[in-house]
């Protein structure tokens, strides 16, 4: 199995945290992991994208110009990713912010209301776990009690308290997460 | 008396410093730099220190200062002694290191390096000579060459429209708070002599008691680079260097 | 035990030089390698292994404090990325000419100049054709992993004391900025300074002893002839280098009728490369060089009976290619295909570049 996403959003959305903790979560249960970001300028509060793969073998290029899944968080980030998803793939956004809506038929669509459920859960720093919960919903690579141990290897000893909110926030995404096309 | 009464111990008033080598000089005759080598090597021998020190050579009349002295040496790249300094003294704290610089390598090239180092307050200690010219390159101006002193390329006399100001860097060394002795001595008179020992030896003590950067200015002559004889060149010193680089300490916490 | 951690290629060298036993760091901020600094300082291995670690105020000065604590022995290292790397030049050729081991890093950004931050290949010629004045070598090793990058520290510093000649981690924006999985080793106790007098004594400023001859650190020496004995020892020692060190790795070459030659982050690309043309049932192998210097031209002479041709693919506008053309001496085409500027092909563009100049021409 290899699994290639993109994760691509506004920086300060944790989307290179989500991807980090996606990557340990494949590290806890034995696989190879590359997670490789966008970085420099653009970083500083415009648009921030990482590439996740997990694989159960030696992982080659972490440059790549396809993707098995593209987790969407911006309307640029769409516009952007949007053709670069492999047919057949899969397409996971939140619809906040989105007025051009993506447009293909040949691969599956989810919408993930994340801004609009952690505003809901009242802490707005929910909001890259409830989206990794939809991913995971989707896509079930890795298993939820390695997320937990990732999170547990990702997280200083001082913020292991948030570990129960951010897995309740993931449970979240795994319930609000429903398919478009 | 007849020479085997002559070399009794006992009458013994001089020998060579026993950190000498037998290596003869390349220096000019007449030049400071005989004379501060025979001291530096006077004192750590005085003080038992040659096991512990560890000296860095410049790029200068001086480069080949490791011919002479029997101690550990580096040789620098040209202004970086106070970088290489810094590593020995923080992989090894408990060595007396010393840098032996020129007024090129300290205060032109290797500015950036001297202020740092010293800023930092680096456990070492630096000689620094300072003769107002490039010698071994064959006499350009240097950083703190004096205002209308010819030189081979101010071969008019340094105007200051067009080449700046002499640079006293020793006096911007003792601003700096990693200091912790700072001053200007010379080695054109047994007295001066004298004092120099005092200065480098009260600097060795300075870097047992890990007090930080010692920095002694040693003003000089060069003879070659200046076109006088020894004798002349000790003359003009006193005539126009001191003056400009007065002797003295600067600080002495 | 092993342990695994999810690293970035950056935090990997620093960690690796805590673990391997380093003596001392010194370095000076810059992108996209500034996290090998602030990573030692967050880790204080000061406190933990007595290892150094110093900002110092520029690179030129961070060099010549390695310049420094390798002439006394000690396993010191630096980091930079290629304008840093240039400074460098003046203390990395003192540092060869006085025949001293030491490691330097350098994640690679695209120039010339200040150019950009993004990752690039441009530096192989600085690092492998000699970088600063004179007749000098350093073993370049180019890392294609985070693993790798944790691994090279301690196998740098090996041959740097092997061969008491300065060696370089030549790495790039994507490996030093990339998480990957890292396996993690026990610590390597650092030498005590006993320990370095009895095994370096022979020529490490240690202090001198009444037992030996005072030990000096030079690359001068003014008579021609000496100074030529030197650069022929010099010369022997690379050539043993040559013969004994060279390391890369083949991937699906035994049947391989096109050859992708590539190292480092452009391996990578290179690897899946393989895997499209195989599955286009186009014979495609690749070698990767793992030293760069020495260079594995060997290996691609050996191969060279069942070419049809090779690309050479590198974040250059063609460095590398040039040893690949020296190897092949013009037995088979050998053509180059590179983004430049911080620009990087994907597997698809480096594909295609086969196809049109390689298998169509």
């Amino acid at each position: 199995m290899t699994e290639e996403i993109i994760i691509a959003g506004f920086g300060g959305q944790g989307v290179l945290s989500m991807g980090k903790t996606l990557a340990y979560s494949g590290i806890m249960q034995d696989q190879e992991v590359a997670w490789m970001p966008s970085y420099g300028p653009e970083m500083r509060g415009g648009t921030a994208n990482v590439t996740v793969i997990l694989s159960d073998s030696r992982i080659s290029s972490p440059i790549l110009q396809e993707f098995d899944t593209a987790i969407i968080l911006n309307q640029q980030s769409l516009d952007k990713f949007e053709k670069m998803v492999k047919p057949g793939g899969t397409l996971i956004y939140d619809p906040n912010g989105i007025t051009r809506h993506p447009q293909r038929t040949d691969i599956n669509i989810y919408w993930v209301e994340a801004t609009e459920e952690a505003a809901r859960m009242k802490n707005a720093k929910t909001f890259n776990m409830i989206v990794l919960g939809a991913f995971l919903k989707v896509k079930p690579i890795v298993k939820l009690e390695n997320v937990k141990k990732g999170l547990e290897k990702s997280l200083p000893q001082r913020h292991h308290h948030l570990i129960p909110m951010n897995q309740e926030a993931i449970g979240r995404g795994m319930e609000i997460v429903k398919k478009v096309n | 008396m007849d020479v085997k009464d002559i070399i009794k111990e006992e009458n013994l008033v001089y020998s060579k410093t026993k950190l000498l080598t037998d290596n003869i000089m390349h220096y000019c005759p007449g030049c400071t730099h005989g004379v501060v080598h025979k001291v530096l090597a006077e004192v750590i021998d005085e003080l038992g220190l040659q096991e512990k020190t560890i000296g860095v050579a410049p790029v200068g009349c001086s480069v080949l200062a490791y011919n002479y002295i029997d101690i550990d040496w580096h040789e620098a790249a040209h202004g970086r002694a106070p970088a290489l300094a810094t590593a020995i003294n923080r992989l090894y704290p408990d060595k007396y290191v010393f840098t032996y610089q020129g007024d090129g390598d300290l205060a032109s090239i290797g500015t950036a390096e001297i202020i740092h180092a010293c800023n930092r307050g680096e456990n070492i200690l630096v000689i620094f000579i300072n003769n107002g010219i490039y010698g071994m390159t064959g006499g350009q101006m240097a950083p703190t060459t004096l205002i209308d002193m010819p030189t081979s390329t101010t071969p008019y006399g340094r105007k200051t429209e067009f080449n700046g100001h002499p640079l006293k860097i020793t006096d911007i060394i003792a601003q700096l708070p990693g200091t912790c002795y700072v001053t200007r001595q010379s080695g054109h008179a047994p007295a001066a002599v004298r004092k120099l020992k005092k200065a480098i030896t009260k600097a060795f003590e300075n870097t047992g008691k890990k007090k930080g950067t010692s920095f002694i200015e040693v003003v000089s002559t060069c003879n070659s680079g200046w076109k006088l004889s020894p004798v002349k060149a000790n003359e003009w010193m006193v005539e126009h260097m001191f003056p400009f680089y007065p002797l003295g300490d600067l600080k002495d916490e | 035990m092993a342990e695994l951690r999810l690293m970035k290629g950056n935090e990997a060298i620093a960690e690796a030089a805590i673990r391997c036993g380093c003596d001392g760091y010194f370095g000076y901020p810059i992108t996209p390698q500034s996290e090998v600094l602030e990573t030692l300082m967050a880790r204080k291995p000061w406190e933990e292994t007595g290892m150094v670690v110093l900002q110092a105020e520029s690179e030129i000065a961070a060099i010549n404090m390695v310049y420094g604590g390798a002439g006394c022995g000690k396993k010191v290292m630096t980091s930079s990325s290629s304008p840093g790397i240039s400074l460098k030049q003046e203390g990395i050729t003192y540092i060869a000419g006085a025949e001293l081991p030491c490691l330097i890093v350098n994640v690679v950004r695209g120039g010339p100049g200040l150019g950009t931050i993004q990752p690039a290949q441009s530096d192989y010629f600085q690092a492998v054709k000699g970088g600063g004045h004179g007749d000098y070598k350093l073993i370049v090793l180019a890392p294609a992993s985070v693993q790798e990058m944790y691994d090279y520290v301690d196998l740098g510093f090996e041959l740097a004391f092997k061969y008491r000649n300065p060696v370089m981690i030549l790495s790039d924006g994507i490996i030093g900025q990339m998480m990957e999985k890292v396996q993690i080793g026990p610590y390597k106790p650092r030498m005590t300074d006993e320990e370095i007098v009895a095994k370096y004594g022979s020529w490490a400023t240690t202090g001198k002893t009444p037992n030996r001859q005072r030990n000096i650190i030079t690359s001068l020496d003014l008579d021609p002839n000496r100074q030529e004995q030197f650069n022929l020892k010099l010369q022997c020692k690379y050539k043993e280098i040559e013969e004994k060190e060279v390391r890369f790795e083949k991937i699906a070459c035994d049947d391989a009728e096109y050859l992708l030659v590539a190292y480092g982050s452009s391996s990578r690309i290179c690897q899946k490369v393989v895997d499209l043309a195989r599955e286009k049932e186009i014979k495609v192998g690749l070698l990767r060089p793992i030293t760069l210097f020495p260079y594995p031209t060997k290996a691609i002479q050996a191969m060279l009976g069942h070419l049809k041709g090779i690309l050479a693919v590198e974040m250059s506008t063609g460095q590398m290619v040039e040893d690949v053309r020296l190897a092949v001496e013009g037995k088979v085409a050998v053509e180059h295909y590179g983004r430049m500027g911080g620009a990087i092909p994907t597997p698809q563009d480096v594909l295609k570049a086969l196809e049109e100049k390689i298998i169509k021409g």
